[in-house]
C-alpha cells in the first residue's frame, strides 16, 4: 500500500467507557476510494470507532489522520466527512429539499448552485420528484435515500454509514445493497460502513474489518475472511462453520473428529493443539469407499431454499453441519470426505484459563478477586503464582448464590461434541468453559472450581 | 343503565354548579353598582367603564396591578423557557449521579409550598443585601417556573431521534447553529407548553411575590386582592375584571381544545 | 483532550441557578432557624415550636384542616373523575374541561368570590366556611390527575376482570381503584401541600378568625422575627419532606403533570 493512497490512518486508538475498554489499540489504514466495512456483533466497538471518525467522540488514546493530517482535535462540523445515521436522523421540521440543502446553506453556497446540486443528488438516489415532501410522509427506504443524499451532496471525502440498512425489511435491504454498491462506484469516494450483518459485509465491501470486544480480529477481503478466518470467533461470525478441536500432527497433516486428514497448512510444529474450521459446504458426500475419509449418520435434514442443511453424527461421536444440493434421508449412513484445501487450521488462542494469583494461606489461593481452596503444597504464603484451570473443569451453576464467581455467557461456540463458552465475569475478566450443557447467550451463571482442578505454577 | 347515567350526570352538574356559583354570582353583580353585597340596583356597565377609564383611584390601582402581574409573568416565563430548555438539553445528555442530582433539585421548587419558597428566597435576598423589588420578584418567579419548563421539554427530547443534533454537526453546523436550526425547532411544542405552564404559575402566585417584593409598593393582582381583603372591602371594579378574566380563560381553553373535541366527535361516531 | 463542548454542560447555568436560588435559600432557612437576632447559636427558636401553644396549636390545626380538606376532595372528586372518564356515563369533553378550567384562574380571585357568597348568604365565618371554600379551590386539582389516569386506563383490564367473572363492584374494587391510585396520590400531593401551608386563602375565607400555621409564619416575618419565622418554616419543610416521601411526590410531579 502506497502511503499517499491512504486517506484515513487510525493509530493506536483506545476508548474507555465507564471502566470498560470499548476500543483497545485500534490500528487501521483505509485507502482512497475503498469500501471498508467494520463488522462485528453489537458492543464490539464498531459504532464507537465510527463516531470517533465523525468527531462525535474523542479517543482516550491514539490519533486519527486524514490525508496525513491529525484531525483528532477537529470538531465534527469542520471535518470533511459526512455520516448516514442508522435511523436516518432527518430533520422532521424541514422538507426533503431543505434537509438535503442543510449543509450547503450552512456553507453559504449560492442559492442557484444549491438548487442544482440538490437536484443532481436527488436524481442520483432516484428521489427527484420528492423535493417538497414532508420527510415524515416518506417510507423507510425513501428516508434512507434522502439521508444518503443529504450526506453526499456535501461532496465529502469519506462517507460514514452507521448500519444504514438495519431498519429496512429484507427485500428493501437487498435492493439498497445493490444501489449502495453502484453509488460507491459512481462517486468514487471512500465508504466506511458499519454493520453486524456478515452477509451485507461480504456483498458490499472491498475490505472487511472484523471486530470483537474492542479489538480488530482480522482485516481482509471478503474471500480472505470467509476462506481463511484467523480464529474461531471470525470463523463463527462469518457464515456457517464447523469449528472443531484438532491437533497438528506434523506439517500438512491434521487430526480432528478422531480422524487424520491431509491439509495445506504448515509451520505449526509437531503434535500441537489447534482449532480447525470446515465450512458446511466443503464436506462432500461420496459413494466411492476409496474416497471416503469417515462415515456418519444423518440426524436431520432441512431445506433452506437453495440447498439442504443436514446435521450428521460421525462414527466417532461428533456432530457436523453439511450443506448440499441433494438431500439424504434421516438415518442414512453416508460416506464423507473433505478436500485438503478446505480445511482451515488456526492457531489456538488459549489452551487453558490462566490467571495471576497469590497464595494467601495454607490451602488457599486468591485470583479474580476471590479466594479458592486449592493444593498449595510447595508454595509459601504470599507467593505470586499462576493459576490455571482446564476449560472442562470449570463448573457452571444455575444458582448464582452457591457460586464463587458470577458472570454472563457472552459467546458460545459449538465444537462438534461440546460447547465452548466465554463467560464475562463481573470484574470484566473472561473465563472460558467447555461444557455439554446448553446455555444461552446472556445467561447469568455461577462458577465453581474444585480445589483439585486448580493447578499452580511459579 | 339510563338511570345510572342520569344520576351520574346529575352529580357532575351539581358539583359544577357549586364550583361555578361564586363566579356566576360575581359576573352577575358586575353589571350593577350596588355598594352593599347582593343588592341589585339596576343593570349598568358603569363598573366596566370605571375599570378601563381608571375613573376611581381603586380601578387605576387595579389596572396597574394587572399590568404588573402580566409583565412579571411574561418576563419570568420568557427567561424560564430559555433557561429551562437549555437545562433540559443538558440534563438529557447527562448520565448517572449528576443527572439524578440535578433532576432531584429541579423537583424541589415544585414540591415546596409557596410560603417556603417565598420565605427562603426572602432570607436569601436579605443575606445577600439585595434590595427587593421587581428584580427579586422576577428572579423568584423564574425559580419556581423553570422546573415546569424542564419537565415539559425533557419528554420531547427523549422522543427525538438521538442523532439529530449530531447530524447537524456532521453537515457543518456549529453547536450553536445546531441548537437554533435543529434542536429548538424540534422542541417547539415542549417549549410552548412549558412557557404556558410557567406563565400560569406566575399569574397564580401570591406567597412568593408577597415575600420577595420588598417595600417598593409593587402590587400584583394576588397581593392587591389580599390587601383588599384585609381592608375588608372588595374593590367594586374587581367584579368586572374577574368576569373578563374568567371569560378569557374559557375562550382560550376552548380554542386550544377545539381540535381535541373534533377528534373526539369523530371517534364517538 | 477536549473535542468540543458537550451538550451535558448546557445544564451548567441552570445548575448554578439551582444552587443559588434553591439550595442556598433552604440552607439559609436552616441557618436562620438556629441563630438568634444577634447572630448567636440557639435552639430556642426551634424549642418554641413545641413549647409555645400559639405555634403548636396552629400547626396541629393546619394539619387537621389539610387532612380534612384532602379527604373531602377525594370523596367529592373521585366519583366525579370516575364519571368524567367513563365513556358510558359521560361523552362530553366540554364537561371535563369545565372541571379543569378553574385551575387556570387565580386562586385568590376564586377565594374572594367564594368569601363574597358567604357574606351575602350571611354565613358565619369559621371552620365551616374554611373547609367549604378550600374544597372549592382545590377540588379541580384532585379531579384532574385522577381523571387523567382513569381516561388513559386500558379498558381491557376491566374487561378481562369481567371475563374472569368479577361483578362490576368487584371490578372497581380489585382493578380500577388500585390502578388509579397513582392519580389519587398525585391529587393528594396537589391538594395537601398547598393547604397545609396556605395563609392568604384561610385568612380570606375566615375573615382572619382562624390563624393557620402559614399565617403564623407570615406574622413572624411581618414583625421582623426572621429567626423565629425561619424555625417555623423549617418545621413546615420537615412535614412537606415527610409527605413527599410517603406519597412519592418526586415521581408524582413528573408523571401527574399539569398540562
Amino acid at each position: 500500500m502506497k502511503e499517499n493512497d491512504v486517506i484515513i490512518d487510525i493509530q493506536h486508538v483506545s476508548k474507555v467507557y465507564t471502566g470498560k475498554k470499548v476500543l483497545d489499540d485500534i490500528n487501521l489504514k483505509i485507502k482512497k476510494g475503498e469500501f471498508v466495512t467494520l463488522l462485528g456483533p453489537s458492543g464490539c466497538g464498531k459504532t464507537t470507532m465510527l463516531r470517533i471518525l465523525a468527531g462525535f467522540l474523542a479517543p482516550d488514546e491514539g490519533v486519527v489522520l486524514l490525508d496525513g493530517k491529525d484531525i483528532s482535535g477537529t470538531p465534527a462540523h469542520r471535518r470533511p466527512l459526512n455520516t448516514v445515521f442508522q435511523k436516518y436522523a432527518l430533520f422532521p421540521h424541514l422538507d426533503v429539499y431543505d434537509n438535503v440543502a442543510f449543509g450547503l446553506k450552512l456553507k453559504k453556497v449560492p442559492e442557484q448552485e444549491i438548487a442544482a446540486r440538490v437536484k443532481k443528488v436527488l436524481k442520483l438516489v432516484s428521489m427527484s420528484d420528492y423535493e417538497d415532501r414532508d420527510v415524515d410522509s416518506l417510507s423507510g427506504g425513501q428516508q434512507q435515500r434522502i439521508a444518503i443524499a443529504r450526506a453526499i451532496v456535501n461532496q465529502p471525502e469519506v462517507l460514514l454509514l452507521d448500519e444504514p440498512l438495519a431498519a429496512l425489511d429484507l427485500k428493501m435491504r437487498k435492493d439498497m445493497q445493490i444501489e449502495l454498491k453502484e453509488m460507491h462506484q459512481k462517486l468514487g469516494i471512500t465508504f466506511i460502513y458499519v454493520t453486524h450483518d456478515q452477509e451485507e459485509a461480504l456483498t458490499l465491501s472491498d475490505t472487511i474489518v472484523v471486530m470483537n470486544e474492542g479489538r480488530i480480529q482480522q482485516i481482509g477481503t471478503p474471500t480472505d475472511i470467509y476462506n481463511e478466518p484467523v480464529n474461531a470467533f471470525v470463523a463463527d461470525f462469518i457464515g456457517e462453520s464447523n469449528i472443531l478441536k484438532g491437533r497438528m500432527m506434523r506439517d500438512y497433516r491434521v487430526a480432528f473428529i478422531k480422524h487424520e486428514f491431509d491439509c495445506v497448512d504448515a509451520g505449526f510444529g509437531e503434535d500441537v493443539p489447534v482449532d480447525v474450521v470446515v465450512r458446511p459446504e466443503d464436506i462432500y458426500f461420496t459413494t466411492d469407499p476409496a474416497k471416503c475419509q469417515f462415515k456418519a449418520t444423518v440426524n436431520s435434514c432441512t431445506f433452506k431454499g437453495v440447498h439442504y442443511e443436514m446435521w450428521v453424527d460421525t462414527d466417532t461421536g461428533y456432530e457436523l453441519m453439511i450443506q448440499d444440493y441433494d438431500p439424504y434421508e434421516v438415518g442414512t449412513e453416508v460416506m464423507l470426505y473433505i478436500d485438503p484445501d478446505d480445511i482451515q487450521v488456526m492457531k489456538k488462542e488459549r489452551r487453558t484459563n490462566t490467571y495471576p494469583a497469590r497464595v494467601v494461606d495454607e490451602g488457599k489461593v486468591e485470583f479474580l478477586g476471590t479466594k479458592f481452596a486449592c493444593d498449595t503444597a510447595g508454595f509459601a504464603e504470599g507467593d505470586e503464582v499462576t493459576a490455571s484451570i482446564r476449560f472442562e473443569k470449570v463448573e457452571l451453576l444455575d444458582n448464582v448464590e452457591e457460586a464463587e464467581l458470577v458472570g454472563n455467557v457472552v459467546f458460545i461456540l459449538y465444537m462438534g461434541n461440546h460447547y465452548h463458552l466465554t463467560v464475562k465475569l463481573e470484574n470484566g475478566e473472561n473465563i472460558w468453559v467447555d461444557t455439554n450443557d446448553i446455555w444461552d447467550k446472556g445467561d447469568l451463571v455461577g462458577i465453581r472450581i474444585a480445589a483439585e482442578d486448580i493447578v499452580l505454577q511459579k | 343503565m339510563k338511570a345510572k347515567k342520569a344520576v351520574a350526570q346529575a352529580y357532575l352538574w351539581l358539583i359544577l354548579l357549586i364550583l361555578y356559583a361564586p363566579i356566576i354570582f360575581i359576573a352577575v353583580f358586575s353589571f350593577t353598582t350596588a355598594k352593599s353585597l347582593g343588592n341589585w340596583t339596576g343593570f349598568t356597565f358603569e363598573l366596566y367603564r370605571n375599570l378601563f377609564t381608571g375613573a376611581s383611584s381603586d380601578s387605576a390601582a387595579l389596572m396597574s396591578a394587572l399590568k404588573t402581574t402580566l409583565l412579571i409573568a411574561l418576563t419570568a416565563s420568557v427567561f424560564s423557557t430559555a433557561l429551562g430548555t437549555l437545562a433540559a438539553i443538558g440534563i438529557h445528555n447527562m448520565r448517572g449521579r449528576s443527572k439524578a442530582a440535578i433532576q432531584f433539585v429541579n423537583n424541589i421548587p415544585m414540591l415546596n409550598p409557596d410560603i417556603i419558597t417565598g420565605v427562603s428566597l426572602f432570607l436569601l435576598f436579605v443575606f445577600l443585601h439585595f434590595s427587593q423589588g421587581y428584580v427579586t420578584v422576577i428572579l423568584a418567579h423564574i425559580t419556581f417556573c423553570t422546573p415546569y419548563v424542564v419537565l415539559s421539554v425533557l419528554p420531547k427530547l427523549s422522543q427525538m431521534n438521538p442523532n439529530i443534533y449530531e447530524a447537524a454537526l456532521d453537515l457543518g453546523a456549529t453547536p450553536s447553529q445546531a441548537l437554533w436550526k435543529v434542536l429548538i425547532p424540534e422542541l417547539r411544542a415542549g417549549m410552548l407548553s412549558g412557557f404556558i405552564l410557567a406563565f400560569t404559575m406566575s399569574l397564580d402566585d401570591f406567597a412568593v411575590t408577597f415575600f420577595t417584593r420588598g417595600a417598593v409598593g409593587l402590587e400584583t393582582l394576588s397581593t392587591y386582592i389580599y390587601a383588599d381583603s384585609r381592608k375588608g372591602g372588595l374593590t367594586p371594579e374587581l367584579k368586572p375584571m374577574m368576569t373578563i378574566i374568567f371569560l378569557a380563560v374559557l375562550v382560550v381553553l376552548l380554542l386550544v381544545n377545539l381540535n381535541n373535541f373534533r377528534k373526539e366527535k369523530k371517534t364517538n361516531r | 483532550m477536549k473535542l468540543q463542548f458537550k451538550r451535558s454542560s448546557w445544564a451548567g447555568p441552570y445548575g448554578i441557578f439551582l444552587l443559588l436560588f434553591v439550595i442556598l435559600p433552604l440552607v439559609l432557612v436552616g441557618a436562620y432557624a438556629l441563630y438568634d437576632g444577634d447572630g448567636h447559636f440557639t435552639l430556642a427558636n426551634m424549642a418554641a415550636f413545641f413549647t409555645d401553644p400559639k405555634f403548636s396549636d396552629s400547626f396541629l390545626l393546619s394539619l387537621e384542616i389539610a387532612i380534612e380538606n384532602t379527604l373531602i376532595c377525594i370523596l367529592l372528586g373521585y366519583p366525579a373523575a370516575y364519571i368524567l372518564a367513563n365513556k358510558e356515563l359521560n361523552r362530553s369533553a366540554v364537561t371535563a374541561l369545565l372541571f379543569i378550567l378553574p385551575m387556570w384562574i387565580n386562586a385568590l380571585m376564586r377565594t374572594m368570590a367564594t368569601a363574597e357568597i358567604f357574606a351575602v348568604l350571611g354565613v358565619r365565618y369559621g371552620k365551616g366556611t374554611l373547609l367549604f371554600g378550600m374544597a372549592y379551590d382545590y377540588l379541580p386539582f384532585m379531579i384532574y390527575p385522577i381523571y387523567n389516569i382513569l381516561s388513559k386506563m386500558d379498558r381491557s383490564y376491566s374487561e378481562a376482570a369481567q371475563d374472569l367473572g368479577a361483578s362490576p363492584a368487584t371490578v372497581f374494587r380489585k382493578v380500577t381503584l388500585p390502578l388509579s391510585l397513582p392519580g389519587v396520590m398525585s391529587g393528594v400531593m396537589m391538594v395537601f401541600m398547598p393547604t397545609v401551608s396556605t395563609f392568604a386563602i384561610s385568612e380570606i375565607l375566615t375573615n382572619n378568625k382562624i390563624q393557620l400555621f402559614g399565617s403564623v409564619i407570615n406574622e413572624q416575618f411581618n414583625n421582623l422575627m426572621w429567626n423565629q419565622g425561619a424555625a417555623l418554616s423549617f418545621m413546615m419543610l420537615i412535614i412537606i419532606g415527610l409527605t413527599t416521601v410517603i406519597f412519592g411526590g418526586d415521581e408524582q410531579v413528573s408523571e401527574g403533570g399539569l398540562v
